[in-house]
């Protein structure tokens, strides 16, 4: 974690169950450990009207678990973007009284906020809850191109080249956090790289 | 009389400058010899004659030049003027706002008929003369907010209004002190400014949207800001950082009359009746060091402020790698004696 924070970056909650008629759930990873946490204080048949949709991380884990559950519909997905055109529909044939659940890395939660935006539901309506890696999906000021999965302060942009600045100023809307030249003043100042989002 | 427009660069050769009735009118920033955040917020509302506030949406030497720059910023990056789609509306409100007060306070220059629905613009000095539908986008070149503010200096944010909040929705900002309207937009009130050091902690963020939310139709009100920036360019955005950065290692004490210069956003903020938004204009004026100085109180005041700001800000404001060299050639202008109340010169 970045030492200080600021105002625009986002702040993470715990998920419990909501009064709803259907569950979304969207996780990676780790975040099926909070979707099993929310199960133990569920009141009884809660994920019969439950959709969860589940990226796995490289160990493979937890699917048995969330399977376990027993919810209506089970998904698991290849990665995030193999999971999109599914919650898309979802989210566009969903009624009132649908509950958003998102839990895992801050990737995973971004993007599916970032979905669930533009089909027109509150962010402050969804449950989120951080779990696993503290890696960051950050913006390119400059070039405007997206760098998944950034562990280091300062970062390279994979698109530019450029050295960044991570900072912690974020925004929904394009799932992201921003990066800014690190050295523009002085192209001849690098400074030393050091993992601290892992 | 109408204005001489300057033919002039923030770019490249850099050749702008401010004649010497534009340096007596320049908005100076500071009334007194310090300088902390406060919601200096005042009504805005006409002030005297041969000043930037004669008219509430100033027009001036450097409005073609303006505009010209404008254009070749959004020919490079059309991502710097954006508009979310419930923001259309608010446009027009923008569109009617401006056409009305630059016809209102420059008839020379600017002439604004209409019938109904049907407007007539003349805009002289850019040698337009469009008929349009008000309210019908498929009858102007551009959408509302980006066809006016192609044509009117200053940057823009036309803000939404809902769930106690501001949100930045829409804008046009070529002109900015280092912020992103491409990062920003969709942000609330709190959010967008989140970088700022300081003011969240003043509470000063929390008492400006108080305000803003209550401003009504008719009442804009306004307040300044400052930074500094080398050589007068107009394009500091964050997109461009890495090309406009090195400027600041190529201070010295023989260029800082020519190269440093002080810019000051003239920021207001107006009710739109359609709506119900909030348009924050933010103007952004330009003064070299040498021109400044022609005034010995702006000389004198100008060095103790940025000689005694704190760190955090002179940091945040970017001015950390020239401060000590900027502060000793003031200092050479600064005799110690006391400096008269109030903005102006003496």
């Amino acid at each position: 974690m970045a030492a200080k924070s600021i105002i625009s970056r986002p702040i993470y909650g715990t998920l419990s169950p909501q009064p709803g008629k259907h569950h979304l759930f969207i996780a990676d990873a780790e975040g099926a450990l909070a979707i099993t946490d929310l199960a133990a204080k569920a009141p009884a048949g809660f994920f019969g009207d439950a959709h969860i949709i589940f990226i796995p991380g490289p160990d493979g884990k937890h699917v048995a678990t969330l399977e376990a559950l027993k919810p209506a519909q089970f998904y698991q997905g290849y990665s995030f973007a193999s999971a999109l055109p599914r919650l898309k529909q979802t989210l566009a044939n969903a009624h009132m009284g649908l509950r958003l659940y998102l839990a895992g890395t801050e990737g995973l939660i971004g993007q599916a906020m970032q979905t669930a935006l533009e089909a027109g539901i509150d962010h402050t309506s969804m449950q989120t809850e951080h779990r696993g890696s503290l890696a960051r999906r950050m913006q390119c000021v400059h070039c405007k191109g997206i760098t998944e999965n950034v562990t280091t302060q300062p970062a390279t942009c994979s698109h530019c080249g450029l050295l960044l600045l991570v900072r912690d100023h974020y925004s929904r809307r394009l799932a992201a956090f921003q990066g800014v030249c690190i050295n523009a003043e002085d192209r001849s100042e690098i400074p030393p790289m050091e993992e601290i989002f892992r | 009389m109408g204005i001489t427009f300057r033919k002039e660069t923030f770019r490249d050769d850099f050749s702008f400058k401010n004649s010497p009735e534009h340096i007596r009118r320049f908005p100076f920033p500071f009334h007194e010899d310090s300088y902390m955040y406060a919601v200096n917020i005042e009504p805005h509302v006409v002030g005297p004659k041969g000043s930037v506030l004669e008219n509430l949406i100033d027009v001036d030497e450097h409005y073609v030049a303006e505009m010209q720059d404008r254009a070749l910023v959004l020919a490079e990056d059309p991502l710097r003027c954006q508009s979310l789609p419930h923001m259309t509306l608010a446009g027009w409100d923008l569109l009617e706002l401006l056409m009305e007060q630059q016809a209102l306070g420059y008839p020379e220059h600017f002439t604004l008929t209409r019938e109904g629905d049907h407007w007539r613009w003349i805009n002289r000095p850019l040698g337009i003369d469009d008929t349009f539908t008000f309210g019908d986008v498929s009858t102007l070149p551009y959408g509302p907010m980006e066809y006016i503010t192609r044509q009117s200096q200053g940057d823009f944010c036309i803000l939404d209004q809902r769930d106690g909040n501001l949100w930045m929705d829409a804008g046009m900002v070529t002109t900015q002190a280092d912020w992103s309207l491409d990062f920003d937009i969709g942000m609330n009130f709190f959010e967008w400014h989140a970088p700022v050091p300081l003011a969240h902690e003043k509470g000063i963020f929390i008492r400006a949207l108080k305000f803003l939310t209550n401003i009504q139709q008719g009442k804009p009100a306004r307040r300044l800001n400052w930074t500094m920036t080398i050589n007068p360019r107009l394009d500091t955005s964050p997109e461009n950082y890495h090309k406009w950065g090195p400027d600041r290692t190529t201070v010295t004490p023989e260029n800082v009359g020519d190269k440093v210069h002080l810019r000051v956003e003239l920021q207001s903020f107006w009710r739109l009746p359609r709506s119900n938004g909030i348009v924050f204009p933010i103007r952004c004026y330009l003064i070299k060091m040498d021109e400044l100085v022609t005034q010995p109180k702006w000389a004198r005041r100008l060095h103790r402020v940025i000689r005694d700001l704190p760190e955090e800000l002179a940091t945040y404001k970017g001015l950390t790698r020239y401060r000590p060299t900027l502060v000793e050639w003031l200092s050479k202008l600064d005799d110690g004696s006391a400096t008269s109340p109030g903005f102006g010169p003496d």
